[in-house]
């Protein structure tokens, strides 16, 4: 059954690469972004925002979302140059996660792409997020998500 | 290959400590930039209290360490953290740089400035006598 699923989603390449089928998405893979980005919470796969967003929050790291999250000068470039190198709009690609953002949208977080509303909105109980802390705690739910599995 | 690679990720994963330094050596180091001897019980204090000079989600070391650093905290995106007093968290404080980064961040969120060598001394030489 995964197979079948892999195949249609290279045969359907105008589809997004987190397509529902696969719920797939390629975690980071780079060692310092890895544990740099994972100290507070998972390090998000570069592939879930543009890389416009990511140049945003690299430069935006000492007020990271209500928080200093500040950076070596050194480390914070090379964290940067991987996560715009593998973003969703990376080497030009479009990818179907960027439905509903607009071209002058810098979204900062995952959770407010149109996507992750489309999927959560209403799936998540208030009990479910109690337990998991936080809408970006996404293990909490999806047991395989630091692999890259964000099946539910 | 792929099983090695996902191996190495996952180890990689965990911050890489130098364990280049002690408890014992941080308090002597930012004790001896201070020029006072550290206090325990104020580190405590400053560890405890409620401040407003910061960000105003993390009024507290508290507001994601727990107010037992014997214990485990939790950041504010349900990630937990492991406990900061290093007889129950023995990789605490053996790396100078992490310690630095963190003093470095956390100090700016919950006080809105850096901490002094002595708040420093003092915060180490309290959670190291828990």
């Amino acid at each position: 059954m995964k197979h079948t699923l892999s195949l249609t989603a290279l045969a359907l390449t105008a589809l997004p690469a987190f397509a529902d089928e696969s719920e797939y998405m390629p975690p980071v893979s780079d060692p310092v972004a890895l544990a740099e980005c994972s100290e507070c919470h998972m390090a998000y796969p570069a592939g879930f925002l543009p890389q416009r967003s990511w140049s945003r929050i690299m430069a935006t790291l000492e007020d990271h979302f209500g928080e200093d999250a500040s950076l070596d000068a050194d480390t914070s470039a090379r964290i940067e140059t991987y996560l715009t190198g593998n973003a969703a709009d990376a080497g030009g690609r479009s990818s179907g996660l960027l439905y509903g953002v607009a071209a002058t949208d810098t979204p900062l977080r995952i959770s407010d792409m149109p996507w992750f509303r489309a999927e959560h909105d209403g799936e998540v109980s208030a009990h479910r997020l109690r337990k998991a802390g936080s809408i970006s705690n996404c293990a909490a739910c999806h047991r395989g998500a630091e692999r890259g599995s964000f099946e539910d | 290959m792929k099983h090695v690679l996902t191996l190495t990720a996952l180890l990689l994963a965990q911050p890489a400590l130098a364990q280049d330094t002690s408890p014992q050596d941080l308090i002597a180091l930012y004790g001896a930039q201070s020029g006072a001897p550290p206090a325990p019980d104020a580190g405590r204090a400053l560890f405890l209290s409620d401040q407003t000079g910061g960000k105003p989600d993390t009024p507290s070391c508290t507001t994601c360490h727990s107010a037992d650093p014997t214990r485990a905290g939790q950041a504010r995106t349900g990630k937990a953290i492991a406990p900061m007093a290093p007889r129950v968290a023995p990789e605490r404080f053996t790396d100078q740089k992490f310690v630095e980064k963190w003093f470095g961040r956390n100090c700016n969120s919950v006080l809105g400035r850096p901490c002094t060598a002595q708040e420093k001394a003092d915060i180490i030489s309290w959670l190291n006598s828990l």
